[in-house]
C-alpha cells in the first residue's frame, strides 16, 4: 500500500496514537489552564522585558552616550546582540524549508515552534539597529522613498542597507510561511472550541479555513514553493549580515570565510535554542510522544555538523592569522594575541563553549541524554554570543595605532537592554505556547500512518498490505425521497400563508389583546420583548405553551435580538402559569 | 430540475480514497471533499486539475527582479549618481555587483508574498471569513465527500454511498 516505510526507521509518533488522539493532545495546552510554574516564568520574563523597556526609553531620551561605547569601540553589545538574535532566528526556516525540500519527516514535530522562535528572535534582532539609530522615529529613512531633501536616495552599495532588505524580507516571508501553515490548525481549534469567545477568536485567526480538497492542493504547492524560496533566503540573510563586517577593512573582519562560516554558526546557535525551548516544552505540554528522544538526537546531529563547520573555520582563521606574518593579524579575535591578551577570557569562552563542549555529542549516549543536551544547548548559546562579541570588540580593541587601543565595559543600560530582549522573547514564546497549536497537527496526521507507532505495529503484525482502518458503524440510511417531499410541502404551506407571522399564528392559535397575559413573568422577557411579541400576535400563555423548536425558530427570524437560548423554559413555564 | 447534494462521512483517509475512486467509476459527480489534512493523491483521484500556484510565483518573482533593477538603476544611476570613494559606479553594469543582494531579496519578496495573496484570494480565505466546512469533525478526524444527485435518483445515490461504507449519509440543507 501507499503507507510503507522501512521497518528499521524508528516511529516519529509513539504511543499508539490515532488521528483523534493527535487532535486532543495538541489542543490540550490551549484548552487547559496555565499552571503555577507557567505564571512564575511568565512573570520573570515580563519583569525582564519591562526593565529592558525602561533601559530603551532611557537610551532614547538621553542618547547613545549612556552605553559603554568609546572612540575605539564604537560598536559593541548592540551589534553583538543583533547578530546573535538573527543567528538564532535561522533554525526555524532551516527546519521548515530546507528539511521540507529534503523530505525529512521528523521536522513536522518541531517546525511550528522553531518557526515561532525564528520570528520572535528576528523581532528582537530588529530592535537593535532601530535603537542604535538614536532617533528611532526616523527609522523610515532607511527605506528608498522620496523625501524632503530632494531625491536623496539610500545607498544601495552599503551592506547595511542590504541588511535592511534582507532582514525585512526574511521576517515577513517567515511570518507568512508560518501563518499559512497555522490556518488548518487554527481551524481545528475553532471547531473544537466550546466558548463563543474562543470560537470567534480562532474563527478569525483561521481565516475561515474549511479544508476543501482544492485548498489542500494549493496549500501543499504553496508550502513547497515557499520552502524553495526560503531556502536560499535563509542562507542569504546571514551572508548579508556577515557582509556588514567582511566588506570593511578592519583586520579580522575583512575575511572571505565569513559568509559560509556565519551561516553555519547561525544554524548551530538556532538549533541550540530550539533544543533549549523544546526540551522544556515537550515536558510541560506533555508532547513526549511527538517530540521524541529521536528528534532530540537528530537535532544534536545537526549541531555536530554545523558546530564542526564552525570549528574548522576557527582553526582556519587562527592559522591564517599566524601564517600571514602580519603584525595586525596577531590581534584579531582568533590569534595568539587574543588568546593571551587582555581579552583572554572571551577568547577561551568562545573556544570552550563552541568547540570543546559540543564534541561530547559525538557519543550516542550523550546525544540521547536529555539533561546533557539541555546543558550543551545553553553552553552553545553562550558561546555563540561570545563569538560575536569577540569578532566585534576584540578586533576593534587593538586597531592599527596602539595609541587608540582601548577596552570596552558595558553599562547597566547595555546589560538591561540585552536582558530585556531575552525577557521579551520569552514573553512572546510563553504566550505562543498557550494559545497556538505548537505542533503542525495537520502535517503530523498526514504522516501518522507512515510513521506512527500504532500503524507501524499493525503492518509488522499483519504484513505491509494490511488494511489500516476498520469500517465504521453505519448509521441507518434515511428515506431521502420522503424527506424531500416533506420539505417541499412545508415550503408550499409557507408560500400559501404568505408570511412567517401568519404561519406562526396558524400553528399556535389565534389570540387578541383583550385576553392578553402578563408575558413578563416568563424568564428572559422584559417589557420591550413583550411588546414585540404582541406585535407578532403572541398574547397568551396558551399560545406560548403550544410552541416548539420550530416556532421559536420563526420568532428568531421575526424578532431582532431574540433570546433563543432562553426559550427552552418558556413552554414549560407558560404551561404552569396557564393552569393557575 | 432541482439539484440535491448528499454528504457522506468517513472516518479514515484510506477508506475515503477507496470511496472516491468508487464514486468516480460509478459515474457520480463529486462536488467537494473536506479533509482534516492533505490526503496524498486525493486531487488526482477526484479528478482535480493541477494547481498553477507555482507558475504565478515564478511570474511574480520575475516582476520583483524587474522592479529591483528598475528601482536601483533609477535611484543610483539616473536620478542621483554618487561618487563613492572613486569606485566605478556611473553605469548600471559597473555598479551591478553591488545590486545583486537586493535584486535577490526583492525577487523572493515579490514571489513569496504575491503568491500567498493569490492563494488566499483564490481559495477565498481571509480574516472574518466564515468557515464553510459542513461538519466540525472534518477538521479533526473525519472526512466528508459531497456528491450531487437529481431528485429522481437521490435514493439511488444515497444507497450507493451507503454501500461504500460511509458512516453517515445526509442531505445537504441549502
Amino acid at each position: 500500500m501507499s503507507h510503507y516505510e522501512a521497518p528499521i526507521r524508528k516511529p516519529l509518533v509513539t504511543g499508539d496514537k490515532s488521528y483523534h488522539d493527535v487532535t486532543v493532545d495538541i489542543a490540550r495546552p490551549i484548552e487547559g489552564r496555565a499552571n503555577k510554574l507557567w505564571w512564575i516564568v511568565f512573570s520573570i520574563a515580563l519583569f525582564a522585558f519591562l526593565w529592558g523597556l525602561g533601559c530603551i526609553i532611557y537610551t532614547i531620551s538621553t542618547g547613545i552616550g549612556v552605553w559603554g561605547l568609546n572612540n575605539t569601540i564604537e560598536w559593541a553589545w548592540d551589534i553583538t546582540n543583533f547578530v546573535w538574535w538573527v543567528g538564532i532566528g535561522h533554525a526555524g526556516t532551516l527546519i521548515s524549508a530546507v528539511l521540507l525540500l529534503f523530505r525529512q519527516r521528523w521536522r513536522m514535530a518541531v517546525n511550528r515552534s522553531a518557526e515561532a522562535m525564528t520570528i520572535f528572535a528576528v523581532v528582537q534582532a530588529g530592535l537593535f539597529p532601530i535603537i542604535h539609530m538614536g532617533r528611532p522615529w526616523l527609522a523610515y529613512w532607511v527605506l528608498p522613498i522620496p523625501n524632503q531633501f530632494g531625491s536623496l536616495w539610500v545607498n544601495f552599495n552599503s551592506p547595511l542597507l542590504w541588511d535592511v532588505f534582507a532582514i525585512s524580507t526574511y521576517l515577513s516571508v517567515s511570518l507568512v510561511f508560518w501563518y499559512t501553515g497555522l490556518l488548518p490548525d487554527f481551524a481545528m481549534i475553532r471547531d473544537r472550541a466550546k466558548l463563543p469567545f474562543q470560537k470567534k477568536i480562532y474563527g478569525i485567526l483561521s481565516f475561515g479555513w474549511s479544508g476543501r480538497m482544492k485548498d489542500w492542493q494549493r496549500f501543499e504547492e504553496v508550502s513547497l514553493v515557499l520552502a524553495g524560496l526560503a531556502t536560499p533566503l535563509v542562507l542569504s540573510v546571514h551572508t548579508i549580515v556577515s557582509f556588514d563586517f567582511a566588506t570593511s577593512v578592519v583586520p579580522g573582519w575583512h575575511s572571505t570565510i565569513f559568509p559560509p562560516y556565519f551561516v553555519a554558526g547561525a544554524i548551530f546557535s538556532g538549533f541550540a535554542m530550539v533544543q533549549t525551548l523544546l526540551i522544556i516544552m515537550r515536558k510541560v505540554s506533555n508532547l513526549e510522544n511527538y517530540i521524541t528522544i529521536d528528534h532530540i538526537e537528530l537535532m544534536n546531529k545537526v549541531i555536530i555538523v554545523t558546530g564542526g563547520i564552525v570549528g574548522t573555520a576557527y582553526i582556519t582563521e587562527y592559522f591564517i592569522a599566524w601564517y600571514s606574518g602580519s603584525a595586525y593579524e596577531d590581534y584579531t579575535y582568533l590569534s595568539f594575541g587574543a588568546a593571551t591578551g587582555p581579552y583572554w577570557w572571551a577568547f577561551w569562552a568562545l573556544i570552550i563553549c563552541n568547540m570543546i563542549v559540543p564534541l561530547s555529542l559525538w557519543w550516542k549516549k550523550m546525544r540521547r541524554n536529555i539533561m546533557w543536551t539541555f546543558i550543551v544547548s545553553i553552553v552553545i548559546n553562550i558561546g555563540m554570543w561570545f563569538e560575536r562579541f569577540d569578532i566585534i570588540v576584540l578586533c576593534l580593541s587593538k586597531g592599527r595605532t596602539p595609541s587608540t587601543w582601548a577596552m570596552f565595559s558595558p553599562t547597566f543600560v547595555d546589560v538591561g537592554i540585552f536582558i530585556g530582549t531575552i525577557g521579551f522573547f520569552f514573553v512572546l514564546f510563553l504566550l505562543y505556547s498557550r494559545s497556538f497549536p505548537v505542533i503542525a497537527q495537520a502535517e503530523v496526521k498526514s504522516i501518522l500512518k507512515l510513521s506512527g507507532d500504532r500503524y507501524k505495529a499493525m503492518r509488522k503484525a499483519q504484513g505491509d498490505d494490511v488494511q489500516l482502518y476498520e469500517l465504521p458503524k453505519q448509521q441507518p440510511l434515511p428515506n431521502f425521497e420522503k424527506l424531500i417531499e416533506e420539505q417541499e410541502s412545508q415550503e408550499e404551506v409557507t408560500e400559501e400563508s404568505g408570511n412567517l407571522a401568519e404561519k406562526l399564528i396558524l400553528n399556535i392559535g389565534k389570540a387578541s389583546k383583550d385576553v392578553a397575559d402578563d408575558l413578563k413573568r416568563l424568564s428572559g422577557i422584559g417589557p420591550a420583548l413583550e411588546e414585540k411579541l404582541n406585535q407578532v400576535g403572541v398574547y397568551t400563555y396558551n399560545q406560548i405553551s403550544n410552541m416548539t423548536e420550530k416556532e421559536f425558530g420563526i420568532l428568531d427570524e421575526l424578532i431582532q435580538k431574540f433570546p433563543k437560548s432562553k426559550t427552552k423554559f418558556w413552554a414549560g413555564e407558560a404551561n404552569l402559569l396557564n393552569k393557575k | 430540475m432541482a439539484n440535491y447534494t448528499l454528504q457522506a462521512l468517513y472516518e479514515d483517509d484510506d477508506h475515503l480514497m477507496k470511496a472516491v475512486k468508487e464514486t468516480r467509476s460509478g459515474n457520480h459527480h463529486i462536488e467537494e471533499v473536506y479533509t482534516p489534512f492533505p490526503v496524498h493523491g486525493l486531487d488526482k483521484a477526484a479528478g482535480l486539475k493541477p494547481t498553477r500556484m507555482a507558475i504565478t510565483s515564478f511570474m511574480y518573482g520575475v516582476l520583483g527582479l524587474g522592479v529591483a533593477i528598475w528601482m536601483m538603476n533609477f535611484m543610483m544611476i539616473d536620478d542621483w549618481p554618487r561618487n563613492i570613494g572613486g569606485k566605478p559606479s556611473f553605469t548600471f553594469f559597473q555598479n551591478m555587483p553591488a545590486f545583486v543582494p537586493i535584486m535577490f531579496e526583492l525577487t523572493v519578496f515579490f514571489a513569496a508574498h504575491l503568491m500567498v495573496i493569490t492563494f488566499y484570494m483564490r481559495s477565498k480565505i481571509w480574516p472574518f471569513k466564515k468557515a464553510e466546512n459542513p461538519d466540525p469533525r472534518t477538521t479533526d478526524d473525519h472526512f466528508l465527500m459531497e456528491v450531487s444527485a437529481e431528485k429522481n435518483n437521490v435514493q439511488n445515490v444515497a444507497e450507493f454511498l451507503y454501500a461504500t461504507g460511509a458512516k453517515e449519509v445526509t442531505l445537504k440543507q441549502s
